[in-house]
């Protein structure tokens, strides 16, 4: 059984936005349908196995956050079906749960909430949490006194201590300074390792190479190409390559 | 999907909203205590200085049976209402259930409220009115009025998403009911064929059952609470229905 299987999944996002956006509403409820839809993603049908790694590639605006919040079940789909059996854990935009007012103990209790842990939970955990992050010292200090990396190795800790079947990435391993990302680096392949799987967005070749046997790539929400990681980049830098070539000859 | 500890995630939040508020003032907590005193002090000042028609015993202290509801009301709607798009960041990418954002909303408005019925029933002690047996029916009458107030807050946090406009409609409102609710006068004042609207109000009928209790030492009438219980329940299941109707687009909107 598939951890995550997308059918056919389509998402659409509303264009209007402001005093067109009562209109649009207005119009809606008296059961016109509105025209002017943004397409995120058409069509797009996957799997992800247990123990499998997958990675999403494409350039910007292609659709590859809109199709992490829909495995993470943040979006529901407008056609097609999304099925995720398992945990998902998701690591999107660390830290955008942090007050910078409360410290980095009490933000650890309410992230930790968020994620859907209980207290004694959290509480039990707490101690691996703060010893992974590697800012014991700095726990009774407002959020808003750290430097970024501190906040970011804070936010990672706390999730990657879920313990999910599932790990949906968005661009996060440039974690830290060097030393933490080898740590990350370690709990990720520890993970991988215990037969779990990670759906992994990201713009670095080498990380892809590295983490995902398989990758997909999308291209303003269509599913261009899906298959073994290194045929998938190799295609992809091609048509960067090709892109760029003719953006150089038309200037 | 989300299968953590409720409980958790609301108390979680709650302590926040508190923290977050008092944490950096030197005065803390007194400031619950000062907005409603000087209020109180400029209304009897109007009331019995510049109208000076003022019938009503103990004047401060029924204007206090008035403040205390109505800002309580006032603030955990309007916080309730904004409560889905301060917390955008964290909806878009924690799949917690959405709805805990406005119940915890009107939750730490709570903390402030207890607060605040201290300070009002410390001052009912002042002015000399002893405790009476009817005390019994605040912690109920406050329920349905905390029921009333998560209906609304369900409600209109989930239009909030789709018409930004809505904050202001109930800032508004606000404003139009400060003057409406029986709070510098009283409700005998009101012309009998005003009076039925009034009773439907769960906010005024609170303010007239506040009264009933802690300043008349008498139960609170049947018919208004009858009403009460009615409307709050009313709103909170049609502002169940709103926010699950409502929901499934947040993700698009904010």
């Amino acid at each position: 059984m598939a951890l995550i299987e997308f059918q056919n999944v389509s998402k659409f996002f509303p264009h209007s936005t402001g005093r067109a956006l009562l209109r649009t509403h207005i119009a809606h409820w008296f059961g016109a349908d509105h025209k002017e839809k943004f397409v995120a993603l058409k069509n797009i049908s996957f799997q992800v196995a247990p123990g499998e790694s997958l990675a999403v590639v494409g350039s910007n605006g292609a659709g590859k956050s809109t199709l992490l919040s829909l495995a993470a079940g943040l979006a529901t789909p407008d056609q097609g079906r999304v099925l995720v059996n398992g945990h998902v854990a998701a690591l999107l935009e660390l830290g955008s749960g942090f007050h910078p007012d409360l410290t980095g103990s009490e933000n650890l209790l309410l992230n930790s909430a968020l994620l859907g842990r209980s207290r004694k939970q959290t509480l039990a955990l707490a101690e691996k949490i703060t010893e992974f992050s590697g800012i014991a010292d700095f726990m009774d200090e407002p959020i808003r006194t750290y430097s970024s990396g501190m906040v970011m190795r804070l936010a990672f800790s706390i999730a990657i201590h879920t313990e999910p079947d599932i790990l949906l990435l968005d661009e996060v391993l440039a974690v830290g300074d060097a030393g933490f990302q080898v740590k990350c680096r370690e709990a990720l392949s520890d993970f991988q390792r215990a037969g779990k799987s990670i759906l992994f967005v990201s713009h670095s070749d080498a990380k892809v190479r590295e983490m995902c046997e398989r990758a997909l790539w999308l291209d303003h929400g269509e599913l261009i190409m899906q298959g073994d990681a290194a045929g998938v980049l190799d295609a992809y830098s091609g048509r960067l390559a090709l892109q760029q070539q003719a953006g150089e000859q038309a200037t | 999907m989300w299968n953590g500890d409720y409980w958790f995630v609301i108390t979680s939040l709650v302590a926040k909203d508190f923290k977050v508020r008092y944490r950096n003032m030197s005065l803390g907590v007194l400031w619950s205590l000062f907005n409603p005193l000087i209020m109180m002090g400029v209304l009897t000042f109007i009331t019995t200085e510049i109208f000076a028609n003022s019938s009503v015993q103990n004047y401060p202290l029924a204007v206090l049976c008035g403040l205390v509801p109505f800002n309580f009301f006032s603030l955990a709607w309007l916080t309730g209402t904004v409560s889905l798009l301060e917390n955008a960041s964290l909806i878009k990418r924690v799949p917690v259930p959405r709805q805990i954002f406005p119940i915890a909303s009107v939750l730490s408005n709570c903390m402030h409220l207890l607060i605040q019925i201290g300070l009002l029933l410390v001052s009912v002690l002042i002015f000399g009115r002893g405790v009476n047996i009817y005390w019994l029916w605040l912690p109920v009458i406050w329920m349905l009025e905390i029921v009333f107030v998560l209906g609304l807050a369900l409600a209109f946090s989930a239009v909030n998403v789709y018409v930004r406009d809505t904050r202001y409609v109930v800032e508004s409102a606000n404003t139009i009911l400060f003057w409406l609710v029986p709070i510098f006068y009283s409700f005998s004042a009101i012309p009998a064929k005003f009076r039925a609207v009034y009773e439907f109000n769960p906010v005024a009928a609170l303010v007239m059952m506040m009264r009933t209790i802690l300043l008349e030492g008498r139960a609170p009438v049947f018919s208004t609470l009858r009403n009460l219980i009615c409307v709050s329940l009313f709103t909170f299941i049609s502002g169940w229905f709103v926010f699950r109707r409502l929901k499934p687009g947040f993700y698009e909107y904010l």
